[in-house]
């Protein structure tokens, strides 16, 4: 196990000195604050305003507040700082702001400096920087927490594939609420596949895959499908062994520390091979890797920042990837092309719900779309398709109230379209979905867009 | 000030009531670019009867009390007025009590957003006209409390030609109701029309019924693109004066036109000296009809060329353009201020090139672009107010602005209000004697001056 060194040295106290030094601090954050023009649109699409009627926990009052813990304005950071944190990084302002300020870049480089200021607290500590900063020791433990999540928990047997927290459990359920959870998989992607290289076949393109935690210990399934998937269009396939986290956990709770070790160790075992693409299935993992992978990496190794750009510019949502760079002109089965045979196919009707980190950070929008039609269904558009679920990451742990009632209005909106499957290309948004859903009782499953074009090639007798 | 703080607590409960200094920093400020003051305590009612309590309590206890929607105000009218100030939330008193088809009227709380209650008429065939640029969050109360205008304003008028009643509480907290859910109405005084505009210093809004109108059948949306903005603006007096009201009529000088094309990529022409966007609604006949003219008049007046939009799509590129004017100028420049000085119509061209040369002559930079048809032009300067030295000479340059929007005959500000910011200037456009009697008027209904002091009429 590798110990994380410090890179800075604690600010200090809530000392009147040390609360100038914080503001000095922030000071750097003054060019990106500057941009907002207080106009105050951000509230018209704040997914967590819309329950609360803040201000504080809008965009425009959070800046306000930096702002005014840059000019000495308060005491002590710490109120700032809880108002900081309750906010569900979707990127819904930024995506809509008038004048353009990084809104998410902003929060996570102001998390990191009070992080810093204050430390992290203990228990933060021990989860970051000594499991998920070690890929191997955050897989076994997971392993090991898998096997014994059955004795506390019970499968409700519902369409999601939900379990709630046994009677059994007065000790565990707390932390559990009444959370309908998704199990953890029996086998992990990474055991059932602990590394793939194959070369490039009839597409001519090799595509390295990030995995993403949801999906190797939650939701293997959607990995083994795209592995299929590439099998099945030639797309020669590389994961190496010991993929981690893409760090965004630790981002979002100002843990700079890990988030750049797990930068650096995941650059150097993506440069240990040649390819054209690196892909992902969760929306999460692309938008971490792609914007904030190189906007917030600070290390200093040498020729690091070089080696990020590169393979940020690489990276790929999956649906993207299938339906703009999997290119068939002269193949009758490409995903786009109309030539599938689906007469014997029965159309479904499926709604699909955009992910905050596809549409909002990074602007894919008719892809997963495409993919859907090309698995033979039928989309139905939901009402406010592009609202956030009220995931947000830890913001679920923390504020699991406001999260379920931001997700309850996603629930009603899949609901009414009356159809029987929601798909949405990011598993931490079906985490929450799921939730949402077995919390009504509703029999609709909810799927990532490659599982149905998978099982549409099944049907097909294509793979 | 606790005394007061635990009255209001009992009234609308913990939940509602902030005081922490870390939210009250979040209502220290709105949308103009003034100093911030940081208020007391943030109360959110989430009922009528509250509302009333509320005024009672600081009424009684004489604190000064603002108002204050989603605070995208312009003037400063959200500002607290004191650092002992109460800000009153309208955020939870956002319920549409009522749309009636047959009477064609609603009414509502203060805190429903604009563009809320558009579409929410508009699925029942029906039109809310008035759409200010921040429609997205303004709410009603706030569009009432001052006026506020948008796009629509040359043909179907601004806010208060929709207000048709308002029921209010008074300084002291009594409940008065004005208007009707009738066309006509001529009991007592106008005292809705007296508070459309009034920017929060007379009473607090509890309810307002608001005229709705038919949603027009069909609509034509056309550019037009001119060498110089003489030339367009020139285009827009000949409009008016061939008696033709388009539904919208704006321009777009050449500096927005290269920020527009900069930051969305639409293929604006950038060389143009200016665009005009035009759209004519009503019956598909006469849609037809004032189209045809119009686009005439832009050929005759000038125009190398005029696009008609076919379909949906491109009227929505259109207007996308005009919308991501003032995004594509805030982008330019940390601090941008956003002026609305307004003249009779047919001194647009004068105005235009009036702001021309003021901005040579301060050496600032000012895009203009707006509501050419109703004479509420939107000259826009971007700067940066931590350069000290050039925010003298904007202060310096936006005075001038007013001067010489007041010598061709027209008004301080279209839309955007009285406020603070515009507090100092009002005796140039109505004279002293005008301000007292404001005055007067404010002191009678309001003798302990808590109805946001400070705006409007200046300190009383």
């Amino acid at each position: 196990m590798v110990e994380i060194k410090k890179t800075v040295p604690k600010m200090g106290t809530k000392s009147e000195a040390g609360m100038k030094k914080l503001a000095n601090r922030l000071k750097e954050l003054e060019d990106q604050l500057v941009v907002c023009i207080r106009c105050g649109m951000c509230q018209s699409v704040c997914p967590l305003f819309e329950q609360t009627r803040r201000e504080a926990d809008v965009a425009r009052g959070k800046l306000a507040l930096l702002d005014g813990l840059g000019k000495n304005l308060f005491t002590d950071p710490d109120g700032v700082d809880e108002r900081l944190n309750k906010c569900l990084l979707c990127g819904s302002c930024a995506a809509n702001c008038p004048s353009g300020v990084n809104v998410v870049e902003i929060f996570i480089k102001a998390r990191a400096i009070l992080a810093e200021f204050k430390g992290l607290s203990p228990m933060k500590k021990l989860i970051f920087r000594k499991m998920l900063a070690n890929p191997s020791t955050f897989d076994n433990l997971t392993e090991w927490a898998g096997k014994f999540q059955g004795i506390f928990t019970k499968d409700e047997k519902n369409a999601q594939g939900t379990s709630c927290a046994r009677l059994v459990a007065p000790l565990i359920s707390p932390l559990i609420n009444d959370r309908h959870i998704l199990p953890m998989a029996a086998k992990p992607l990474h055991k059932t596949t602990p590394m793939i290289n194959t070369a490039p076949g009839r597409s001519g393109l090799k595509a390295a895959i990030f995995t993403g935690c949801i999906i190797d210990k939650i939701f293997p399934a959607i990995g083994h499908d795209l592995i299929d998937i590439f099998k099945y269009h030639g797309v020669g396939t590389y994961i190496p062994q010991g993929e981690g986290c893409c760090g965004i956990p630790a981002l979002a709770s100002g843990d700079m520390a890990t988030f750049e070790k797990l930068v650096e160790y995941h650059i150097k075992l993506f440069d240990q091979e040649q390819f054209d693409y690196l892909i992902t299935a969760c929306a999460t993992c692309t938008s971490t890797i792609k914007k904030l992978w190189p906007s917030i990496y600070e290390g200093k190794s040498s020729g690091i920042r070089e080696k990020i750009g590169r393979l940020s510019e690489k990276t790929l949502d999956i649906n993207q990837f299938l339906v703009n760079k999997v290119s068939f002109s002269n193949d009758t089965q490409g995903i786009k092309s109309e030539n599938f045979n689906q007469n014997n196919v029965r159309k479904t009707r499926v709604t699909y719900h955009d992910p905050c980190h596809l549409k909002k950070s990074l602007g894919v929008i008719s892809e997963p779309r495409d993919v859907i039609r090309a698995s033979g269904k039928e989309l139905v558009e939901m009402e406010g398709s592009d609202k956030c679920c009220g995931m947000g990451g830890s913001f679920n742990l923390y504020h699991y109230g406001i999260s379920s009632k931001i997700g309850n209005l996603k629930q009603k909106n899949i609901a009414d379209t009356g159809c029987d499957t929601v798909a949405t290309g990011c598993p931490a948004c079906m985490v929450q979905i799921s939730d949402m859903l077995a919390k009504e009782h509703l029999d609709i499953k909810v799927r990532h867009p490659i599982q149905l074009y998978a099982d549409f090639l099944r049907e097909q007798k294509l793979i | 000030m606790q005394g007061v703080i635990d009255e209001l607590q009992k009234i609308v409960g913990r939940e509602n009531l902030l005081t922490r200094k870390e939210d009250m920093v979040t209502y220290s400020y709105d949308a103009a670019v003034l100093d911030s003051v940081v208020p007391s305590a943030a109360v959110m009612p989430e009922t009528s009867e509250e509302l009333g309590e509320i005024v009672k309590v600081c009424s009684r206890q004489r604190v000064p009390l603002t108002v204050r929607g989603s605070g995208t105000n312009l003037s400063g009218g959200t500002i607290p007025s004191s650092t002992s100030g109460v800000v009153l939330l309208t955020g939870k008193l956002n319920k549409i009590l009522e749309i009636n088809e047959a009477d064609m009227y609603a009414v509502v709380q203060p805190g429903v957003v604009t563009a809320t209650l558009a579409a929410a008429v508009e699925k029942k065939g029906l039109f809310y006209p008035p759409d200010p640029g921040s429609q997205a969050v303004s709410t009603i109360g706030g569009n009432v409390a001052e006026n506020a205008g948008g796009l629509r304003g040359l043909k179907y008028g601004v806010t208060k030609d929709y207000v048709m009643g308002i029921s209010f509480f008074d300084a002291m907290g009594e409940h008065v109701k004005s208007g009707s859910r009738t066309v006509k109405c001529a009991t007592g005084y106008n005292l809705a029309g007296m508070m459309v505009g009034s920017e929060g210093t007379l009473g607090v809004m509890d309810e307002i019924i608001l005229k709705l109108i038919p949603l027009p059948k069909a609509r034509k949306s056309m550019v037009a693109v001119y060498k110089t903005i003489e030339k367009a603006s020139e285009t827009v007096a000949a409009i008016i004066a061939n008696r033709i009201v388009p539904a919208t009529l704006e321009i777009l000088d050449n500096f927005t036109i290269r920020a527009v094309e900069a930051y969305s990529r639409a293929g604006l022409p950038v060389d143009a000296g200016a665009l005009l966007l035009i759209e004519v609604d009503g019956h598909p006949g006469q849609v037809e009809d004032e189209g045809r003219d119009v686009e005439e008049l832009c050929r005759k007046l000038g125009a190398d060329s005029i696009k008609v939009a076919s379909d949906d799509t491109e009227r929505e590129k259109i207007w996308s353009a005009r919308r991501s004017a003032l995004s594509a100028l805030a982008k330019l420049k940390p601090t941008l201020v956003l002026e609305d000085a307004t003249v009779p119509r047919s001194q647009i061209p004068a105005m235009v090139r009036a702001l021309q040369e003021i901005a040579v002559k301060y050496k600032i930079e000012i895009g203009t672009f707006g509501h050419a048809g109703d004479g509420n032009l939107h000259p826009t300067i971007l700067t940066d107010k931590r350069n000290k030295e050039e925010w003298h000479r904007v202060e310096s340059a936006i005075e001038e602005i007013f001067d010489k929007a007041l010598a061709l005959g027209g008004t301080l500000s279209g839309e955007h209000g009285t406020g603070l910011a515009k507090a100092p200037f009002l005796e140039k456009e109505t004279g002293i004697s005008s301000i007292l009697f404001s005055r007067r008027l404010r002191k009678a209904m309001d003798p302990y001056g808590i109805l946001n002091p400070g705006k409007v009429t200046g300190v009383i």
